[in-house]
């Protein structure tokens, strides 16, 4: 029966070497002319905040509302996000109330029946820069850019394996920022040569969906004026505006790991106690 | 329910007032306090607790989320991120409600696989296993039907395949993939009657519960060594004994639940469900949530026509194949002994069951393509391979290991030769009443 025993597992270990051969070979073809996305994975950045005790850096957040507000915004809508909760960035009530009044919302009908313009409330939402998709996919070559509210949590590149197994244990969930820092700054990469970029798009080798894709340059040095001396820099601008949008996807984040703390400790506590009793309820009982 | 006599006395004259008209007390107590158990029990034993807490859970941070919740297309996505949002404490509802659902599966698979492992299948308790297996498939219903409703990419287009596989069955295939839509795609009717029926499902699993509950108190619950229990030694009272322990491996349970959702909340779920469902958009690959993988590597690796079942039909016969032979086990099963710990080539070949189960479901989340294609043929082929031909074949020809002769012995042997339970060598069975 051993000799069955060894024989079995000498064929398992035959098929997983040629299915491994196969897959690594099947890689190599496709490194002139990619088909997997992106190209190269994200770097793993570091973030205020990852980790159990992790906060955002207000700072950062309110020069990445400045990134989206001056660049991103001229596109990109943000409509499930409302003014009134920039105050989690550390604005005053008086000062989210001036930044809403920037904008003109529509509302109405009014008495007459007509809709009218005004100026947007603390309970307003970020208001498209299009008035609908259709108007944003005409604007921008055929395909509406996605709404930022969510973006951070909606994009992440695969981590493969055994990388996701190690992801529980390091609590790894920035794939969403790490990604958007990624595209913005992998720009200036040159596509090697031979490889056809369709016209109208640009190469971006950490691009999720494929070589290139419509979106220019967003982003360069200097373009945004910082005002706490922050570097003015490509690489800061997109890890703010990163930061940003982590918060406008995940804004009770720092909650949610303050309550986890809490949890943990009481479950740890707990667990302590009831494995106590447990031992004292069959102290006289062999099992 | 125990099938035993009845211990409870009750002690006031409300007591008795009560006991004389609707015992209910007395089903409580015979059935959670008096109730005999193995003493001899591990931890793969505390699992049908935990799953009991894991429906419960389930079913309040459900009803709550529904109170806030829109079924309606046009509303769906944006009703979910305003529970995250502005609802209070609605992150926590929501994230203990999805990750919850992964967690009642992660469960639900390790109970599913001591039942193989210590033979809890066997006579007489097959019926206790069909009831498990009924609720099992209502789960996977209830799963699929929930992750349709944030009204992400993944739901919609994770709606739009799942319903598809029912247009392969001849005939009348596509009249049942429209009464399941409602429609000729997936739209507004889908997304109402999958809410109704995902509100409505869980309380039948409730119920198939109550049945599975019923079926165990009858014949009492197996054991590692699969002897059943003989004498008045061999058992412990549920509470405190059981009751204590399946607390414990609750509490530890919920800290690791509480890890993911605390930390991790979105570890398990796919970035694309954050997309708002786009009927024009297809998502790059199509994924089920994990606890489908293994069951999606299945369906997909039939690539190939056998006679008249073209290779669509195969795949979906495959799939509902896989888990339909969970059925018939008991019947399948043809060892005189239960437990693996007496069968040393069945436990080898369940440890390699478990490991293909598990890859099976990482091919799942894999393109079907190249040689991800053929090991899915080759782990199918070992899925069911082990139901079929192992599990049959094995029990007539394996020599098993000598069997104590109860479950006391068992214990006492294990007790005096170990040196890993030293507090066990002075514990005589007789010290407890």
């Amino acid at each position: 029966m051993k000799k069955i025993l060894n024989g079995l597992a000498a064929i398992g270990f035959l098929l997983a070497g040629t299915a491994g051969a196969a897959v690594a070979a099947e890689e190599a073809n496709h490194a002139a002319e990619p088909t997997h996305f992106p190209i190269h994975k994200p770097k793993e950045m570091d973030w205020t905040f990852a980790g159990p005790f992790g906060t955002f850096d207000k700072g950062q957040l309110q020069r990445g509302l400045k990134i989206y507000k001056e660049v991103c915004s001229a596109c990109h809508s943000m409509n499930l996000v409302a003014f009134r909760t920039l105050e989690d960035l550390g604005y005053s009530e008086a000062q989210v109330k001036a930044f809403a009044a920037e904008y003109e919302v529509q509302d109405g009908p009014n008495g007459e029946g007509e809709m009218f313009t005004r100026k947007a409330l603390p309970g307003d939402h970020f208001p498209s820069p299009f008035p609908n998709t259709a108007a944003a996919a005409a604007a921008n070559g055929g395909a509406a850019p996605p709404d930022f509210s969510l973006i951070a949590k909606a994009r992440g590149v695969e981590r493969g394996f055994p990388t996701f197994v190690f992801d529980i244990f390091t609590m790894y969930a920035s794939n969403g920022p790490d990604y958007i820092h990624a595209l913005l700054t992998g720009y200036d990469e040159q596509p090697p040569a031979g490889m056809e970029i369709a016209e109208g798009t640009h190469y971006n080798p950490f691009f999720i969906a494929g070589k290139s894709l419509a979106m220019a340059k967003p982003l360069s040095d200097g373009q945004v004026t910082y005002e706490d001396g922050s570097p003015e820099t490509v690489e800061q601008y997109s890890r703010d505006v990163a930061a940003f949008l982590m918060w406008a996807a995940e804004p009770h984040l720092e909650a949610r790991k303050q309550t986890g703390f809490a949890v943990m400790i009481f479950l740890v506590l707990f667990a302590g106690l009831v494995y106590a009793t447990k031992r004292r309820v069959w102290a006289n009982v062999a099992h | 329910m125990s099938g035993g006599h009845s211990t409870y006395s009750p002690k006031t004259g409300i007591g008795r007032w009560i006991d004389a008209r609707m015992p209910l007390p007395r089903l409580v107590h015979d059935s959670f306090v008096s109730y005999p158990v193995p003493r001899n029990l591990n931890y793969a034993y505390t699992f049908g607790g935990i799953l009991s807490i894991m429906l419960v859970a389930q079913i309040l941070t459900g009803v709550v989320l529904a109170m806030h919740y829109a079924n309606d297309t046009t509303l769906a996505f944006q009703s979910v991120e305003k529970i995250m949002r502005d609802v209070n404490s609605g992150w926590l509802l929501r994230y203990m409600h999805s990750n919850g659902a992964s967690f009642f599966f992660i469960a639900v698979y390790i109970h599913i696989m001591r039942g193989l492992y210590y033979g809890s299948y066997k006579a007489p308790r097959e019926l206790l296993w069909i009831l498990g297996c009924i609720i099992y498939l209502l789960m996977m219903a209830t799963g699929f039907m929930g992750y349709v409703l944030p009204w992400g990419q993944m739901s919609f287009w994770g709606a739009t395949v799942i319903t598809g596989f029912f247009t392969a069955i001849p005939l009348v295939g596509e009249w049942v993939q429209q009464l399941l839509l409602g429609g000729f795609a997936v739209d507004n009717p889908t997304l109402n009657r999958f809410f109704a029926l995902h509100y409505l499902l869980p309380f039948m699993i409730a119920g198939v519960v109550v049945l599975h509950v019923w079926a165990l108190h009858v014949t009492g619950q197996t054991n590692p060594t699969g002897i059943e229990v003989k004498s008045k030694t061999d058992t412990v009272a549920f509470t405190p004994y059981a009751t204590i322990k399946d607390g414990f491996a609750m509490v530890v349970f919920l800290a690791v639940f509480a890890y993911f959702i605390f930390y991790i909340p979105n570890f398990l779920g796919h970035p694309d469900n954050y997309i708002q469902a786009d009927s024009l958009k297809t998502p790059a690959h199509i994924v089920p949530e994990w606890y489908y993988l293994p069951f999606y590597a299945i369906l997909r690796a039939v690539t190939f026509n056998i006679g008249p079942i073209d290779s669509k039909l195969g795949g979906v016969l495959a799939m509902f194949g896989s888990i339909a032979v969970l059925f018939v086990v008991p019947w399948l099963d043809t060892s005189k002994v239960r437990s693996a710990v007496y069968r040393p080539w069945y436990k080898l070949f369940f440890w390699l069951f478990v490991i293909n189960a598990i890859f099976l479901g990482w091919l799942g989340s894999r393109p079907a393509e190249g040689a991800y294609v053929i090991m899915s043929q080759l782990a199918t082929l070992y899925y069911f391979a082990f139901f079929l031909v192992i599990m049959p074949v094995l029990g007539l020809i394996e020599p098993p290991r000598r069997l104590p002769n109860s479950i006391t012995e068992a214990v006492l042997e294990k007790n005096k030769g170990g040196s890993a339970h030293p507090a066990g060598a002075n514990a005589a069975p007789e010290t407890r009443g």
